[in-house]
């Protein structure tokens, strides 16, 4: 384990680098440059020339790229140009935010994907599986920022407001500075709600209809059989011997659906003006703030290999014919 | 003659007597109340066709005098579809043979199992609705109400709720949202068709170059892939258009530069199977070269899973493409796009809900169709599959 551990951690370093050197070139060789924000014909072409000094993009483009790599391995980031602070800083602030928005949207992603699989193939073909297959495949199909959108009003309207209070954006009310510890928790948790629903109710529905197939595949086994022969509960057949095995392959649609999930982040957070990576991401775009667009970026790709390497080690831990390596 | 002329013939002498005019008249009728879906969906293709050059004459008379592009196009879809049901009524629908609810696959069909996709409910429920999709898009400058940019009496008629007039509504500029809604299914049907053309493309190039390469140039491009594959295509996406002027093309060639792993991928591993296949060294050996071996063996053999992944890949890049107009960054307003009709709606959603509503149905029904035509020929071409996992 150890050693599959270390290979695999070793086969990120390349890949790390990889995705520095592709943002790197990816937005230096677009044209325009941070300076097109400041075009004013009021400003003189010699002060935007010293502005380009100062930012350090006159340099030829290898020793930017030199420097560009050097701050990652000193994790200072360099400066935000629309922000006026360290890249660091910034998306210090930032990652935090979105981290708690995707492990809550994927906690309850793969719980809910999977708890709605195993009903499906526990009753195959009932009106019950058959109205949660259409659903699953319709939900599949929808996208976030429309859901959010849809998740909004449906709880603006008079009669859902009147009984279900829940904010629609930000992290945090107004007042949550003056509430208890419980009070603030709570508050955390309410505005949550709808990100956590509009990011991840799609890729439940494709974990769900994952899971039914897969849980339908081990479920007519021979040993689950043996299992029913020998007098244990459905309860007990299902929930540890099915569901063991059933659970492989489900892991591994950890590693497809993190890309999905980081990507939707990005739309989400602008619907719900949740603070995080994604409108840092768009809003830097937009401010065409060159290192925090870098960072950012990267940043996106070394979670997506983070999570990979986390979801490869865990099918390690519960296949371990993987270890073992069979050619690998 | 076996079922189907049986069934025809029964249904013709309970509704009077049997008659070829009939078929010219209504085709797909007879079919139709022979219980066969696909009458019904040339029936129904029929009188939409005939209803629209009624009701909608003059829109269509139009096209002579003072007709663009699209005009034509609709025109031409027009007589085409009109030519074609009586043609598919007699040739297709009461030649062929009924299938048996168990009928058995014909030898040598191809890796597609035809009869497992026709009896796929799901399948076909998919592709009845993309088919009216496809005929909608189409007939668009027919079947709009209005134009998508006209702006009437702006401030009598912005914000107006469905009504018989407008049946959903209009915008903040008075525009009618059916119409933009219409025009909107022309752009994201050919920005999604278009773009997966792309990364089928270039994915089939890459993934076929690399598995009959080998060696360094395979680990290399499948080393770039994954690279490639650890952004979040989103993320890739707005990095990529925000760098330069978006525009139509700019936004389809981006959608395909960054979708064209997953084809790689599979067509990778397809070539690294059949290159192995005694057809192959036969024609290896018979001293044919490498170009005429990957296009005329390997790459017809190594096309069928990706024909599943190009479906259900157009309606990732049509859910793609409305994130993108839906932050701005893609199709530019005033063209209508789903996005950037949600994205309009997004401010005035408490009291014109409908401007943000409307457009995501269609996103909605657009990708469920291609999802389960996808899904349909993924289970025809995986025995394991059409034989009672779905």
């Amino acid at each position: 384990m150890v050693r599959y551990t270390g290979r695999r951690l070793l086969e990120a370093v390349p890949l790390l680098l990889g995705i520095v050197t592709l943002t790197f070139l990816l937005l230096h060789l677009a044209p325009g440059d941070p300076t097109t924000a400041y075009f004013n014909p009021n400003i003189p072409p010699d002060v935007i020339e010293q502005m380009r000094r100062n930012l350090g993009l006159d340099r030829p483009l290898p020793v930017q790229y030199l420097d560009w790599l050097r701050s990652f391995f000193t994790g200072h980031f360099g400066y935000s140009f629309s922000q006026h602070r360290p890249v660091a800083a910034v998306i210090g602030d930032a990652l935090p935010n979105t981290l708690l928005l995707s492990a809550v949207s994927l906690v309850l992603i793969f719980v809910v994907g999977c708890a709605v699989g195993i009903v499906q193939a526990v009753r195959q073909y009932s009106a019950l599986d058959q109205a949660l297959t259409v659903g699953a495949l319709t939900l599949y199909s929808v996208p976030g920022f429309w859901l959010g959108l849809m998740l909004i009003l449906l709880v603006s309207t008079p009669w859902v407001s009147s009984w279900l209070h829940l904010p629609i954006s930000g992290m945090t009310s107004i007042d949550h500075e003056f509430m208890g510890p419980w009070g603030r928790a709570l508050d955390r948790v309410r505005h949550l709600v709808l990100p956590v629903i509009a990011l991840g109710l799609a890729s439940a529905a494709g974990v769900a209809r994952y899971m039914r197939g897969a849980m339908l595949e081990v479920i007519h086994q021979d040993y689950i059989r043996t299992a029913r022969a020998k007098g244990l509960s459905e309860r007990r057949v299902v929930l540890r011997h099915a569901l063991r095995n059933a659970l492989l392959p489900v892991v591994s649609l950890l590693g497809l659906y993190l890309p999905l999930l980081f990507g939707g982040t990005v739309v989400i957070e602008v619907v719900f003006s949740w603070p995080g990576m994604g409108r840092l991401l768009y809003n830097s775009i937009l401010a065409r703030d060159y290192p925090v667009v870098m960072a950012a970026t990267f940043l996106f790709g070394a979670l997506v290999v983070a999570g990979n390497l986390v979801s490869d080690l865990l099918y390690a831990v519960v296949d371990p014919r993987v270890r073992y390596g069979e050619g690998r | 003659m076996s079922g189907a002329g049986a069934a025809g013939r029964a249904s013709g002498r309970a509704s009077g007597r049997p008659s070829r005019w009939l078929d010219l008249l209504l085709p797909g009728l007879r079919a139709a109340r022979a219980g066969r879906a696909s009458g019904a969906a040339v029936l129904g293709t029929w009188t939409l066709l005939w209803g629209l050059l009624l009701l909608r004459g003059a829109r269509v008379a139009a096209t002579f005098r003072s007709g663009g592009v699209d005009d034509w196009v609709a025109l031409a879809t027009l007589a085409l579809g009109l030519a074609a049901c009586p043609i598919a009524a007699r040739r297709w629908l009461e030649a062929a043979p009924r299938e048996d609810a168990g009928g058995s696959r014909a030898a040598g069909s191809g890796p597609v199992d035809w009869a497992a996709f026709a009896r796929h409910r799901q399948a076909s429920v998919g592709l009845v609705l993309l088919g009216a999709l496809l005929l909608i898009a189409l007939l668009t400058p027919y079947l709009a109400p209005y134009d998508p940019n006209a702006q009437h009496a702006v401030v009598a008629t912005r914000f107006l709720p469905p009504s018989a007039a407008h049946p959903l509504g209009t915008d903040r500029f008075g525009r009618d949202v059916l119409s933009r809604a219409l025009y909107g299914a022309r752009i994201s049907l050919s920005i999604g068709f278009v773009a997966v053309a792309i990364a089928v493309s270039v994915g089939t190039l890459v993934g076929a170059g690399a598995g009959m390469a080998g060696g360094l140039a395979d680990t290399v491009s499948m080393r770039g892939v994954d690279l490639l594959l650890s952004f979040p295509r989103l993320v890739l996406l707005i990095a990529l258009v925000a760098l330069f002027e978006p525009s139509l093309a700019l936004v389809t060639l981006v959608l395909g530069a960054t979708g064209w792993m997953g084809t790689a991928r599979i067509v990778r591993g397809q070539v690294l199977s059949i290159r192995e296949e005694d057809y192959v060294q036969a024609a290896r050996a018979l001293g044919f070269g490498r170009w005429r071996i990957l296009t005329r063996h390997v790459l017809p053999n190594a096309l069928t899973p990706v024909i599943v992944a190009a479906t259900l890949g157009v309606g990732n890049t049509i859910l793609a493409e409305a994130a993108l107009s839906f932050l701005g960054l893609g199709v530019q307003p005033p063209t209508a796009s789903w996005g950037n009709m949600v994205a309009s709606g997004r401010d005035v959603m408490l009291h014109a809900w409908w401007i943000a509503a409307f457009p995501g149905v269609a996103i909605v029904l657009t990708v469920v169709s291609f999802n389960l035509v996808g899904d349909g020929l993924r289970d025809a071409l995986d025995p394991r599959h059409a034989a009672g996992l779905r």
